[in-house]
């Protein structure tokens, strides 16, 4: 279920690091506790973020929910296809509907996230 | 998992626990708020049926030689012109014109009228209309011995029919008929809180399971499908129906809310007429009207609107409208403004998004 080359949030975001070009996202699990997302709100191309600050949002029909960024960077590309269809992160969110892709200022950062098999006992004690 | 200790359950909570839904606590009540999703339950009311467990609605019944004259002296609408098997909305207001809540009145005989009111306004409502009763009628709060199922969309009449001998054909809309559903008692009501044609039954809690499951049984050639509170939201707010704690409060009178036709001042004294009256004489400053977003963005409950850069009202409800491909909402804003056509700006996490005014309701069913 969850990629064991990702590296995972407390608040469900996950991040993919091939040495500092990195590709952040919702999980899984919090797409499901969403339910159906109808809006995405993503920051802009070229902007720096600090890890476990607001990178954006996501809405369902009842709310919205801020996506925090698990790594600090530079935003190099957002998944501009969320804007049209952002019911693909309801099927997908481990891959097509990635969020944004990240250049890493700090890669000693992803060593404090959760590893695939800590998140899935995480999600899984939060049940 | 059990609801909480705290929160009230329904007689259908198992019912919804091993379907799977997804609970919150609505009101201090243990609630489904999706089953298949929000979107897919909404679109089954649209096209086909969904079924609605809304047995935490509140029922007070009014008795008596005098019945009429204390359901018409605390609730807006004329009561008294109800004929026997006829419902009507109306409010309940306190005497400075603001709402207690907004209800369904049942005219049973004309001695015995029935309300349904909101789930968590029952006790309050049982209370102030017990504190009015200056007539001869008994006063009861009722919400116990019933269970209330909806059984809301297109094909809800073809539905509910095979479970009744009741000629449900015969019910016009806002009509209700007492009778027998799968050979329970039962009222069922030819009404909604949906925008789509349908049914509300009332029928007693310890029957409450079996007619669920007859209800889907029924519905399943036609793709029923159980639908929460979630879906509940989105087809009201596409009927531009107005829902207590977000449209109207106490702060709020009917004529603000857009609903001067449940108010009807030429029928004798009422709680609250005085103050209406002079709403009347004086001109109301702020009245509800509806939006649709023209930027990207949702403007949802609480945000600020503004006219012209500066902060003019608040949306009371807003989210996606999945019939209409749009996001939409209500807002309250000052009467000038508040008339179909105006350019407004909703502040979504601080930034303002281009929306316009419109008339409602958004979503209006073919006939």
């Amino acid at each position: 279920m969850y990629p064991d080359n990702f590296r995972y949030t407390k608040e469900h975001e996950w991040v993919h690091a091939d040495g500092d070009a990195g590709t952040i996202g919702i999980t899984d699990h919090a797409q499901h506790e969403l339910g159906d997302i109808v809006y995405v709100d993503l920051p802009k191309v070229g902007s720096r973020i600090d890890a476990g600050k607001s990178l954006g949002s996501v809405e369902s029909v009842k709310a919205v929910s801020d996506i925090y960024s698990p790594v600090s960077g530079e935003i190099t590309e957002i998944n501009e296809s969320l804007a049209d269809a952002p019911e693909k992160l309801n099927t997908d969110p481990h891959g097509d509907a990635w969020l944004v892709k990240i250049r890493l200022s700090n890669l000693e950062e992803l060593q404090h996230l959760m590893s695939a098999a800590d998140y899935q006992s995480y999600v899984g004690a939060e049940k | 998992m059990p609801a909480a200790p705290t929160l009230r359950t329904t007689p259908l909570n198992a019912v919804h626990r091993a379907l799977g839904a997804r609970m919150v606590d609505f009101g201090g009540w243990d609630m489904p708020v999706q089953y298949s999703g929000i979107i897919d339950e909404h679109n089954a009311v649209r096209t086909a049926v969904g079924v609605f467990d809304v047995s935490h609605m509140g029922e007070i019944e009014i008795r008596g030689p005098e019945a009429a004259s204390l359901t018409d002296f605390v609730t807006t609408n004329a009561g008294y012109k109800l004929k026997p098997g006829q419902a009507h909305y109306s409010g309940l207001l306190y005497e400075h014109g603001g709402f207690v809540d907004d209800i369904l009145v049942y005219k049973v005989a004309d001695d015995n009228y029935f309300l349904c009111v909101n789930a968590s306004n029952q006790d309050k409502d049982f209370e102030h209309i017990a504190a009015h009763n200056h007539f001869d009628a008994v006063v009861e709060n009722a919400g116990p011995r019933y269970a209330q199922i909806a059984i809301q969309g297109p094909r809800a009449g073809a539905t509910l029919q095979k479970l009744t001998p009741v000629d449900l054909g015969g019910i016009k809309y806002y009509w209700f008929a007492d009778g027998e559903v799968a050979g329970a008692p039962a009222r069922i009501a030819h009404t909604g809180y949906t925008g789509e044609d349908g049914f509300e039954i009332y029928v007693p809690p310890a029957e409450a399971e079996r007619m669920w499951q007859l209800v889907m049984d029924a519905g399943a050639e036609f793709g029923i499908k159980p639908c929460g509170l979630g879906a509940r939201n989105t087809l009201r707010l596409e009927a531009g129906m107005a829902l207590y704690g977000h449209e109207i409060d106490a702060s709020i009178s009917p004529l603000e809310a857009g609903l001067e036709w449940i108010v009807k001042l030429d029928k004798g004294e009422f709680v609250g007429r005085g103050a209406l009256l002079k709403q009347k004489q004086n001109g109301i400053r702020r009245q509800l009207i509806g939006f649709e977003m023209r930027g990207r963005g949702i403007g949802r409950d609480g945000y600020e609107v503004r006219f012209d850069g500066a902060p003019a009202g608040w949306v009371t409800s807003g989210g996606p409208a999945p019939s209409l491909n749009k996001n939409i909402g209500l807002c309250y804003l000052p009467i000038e403004q508040s008339v179909p056509g105006t350019s407004i700006q909703i502040i979504i996490r601080n930034q303002p998004v281009d929306a316009v005014t419109v008339e409602t309701p958004f979503y209006k069913r073919a006939k």
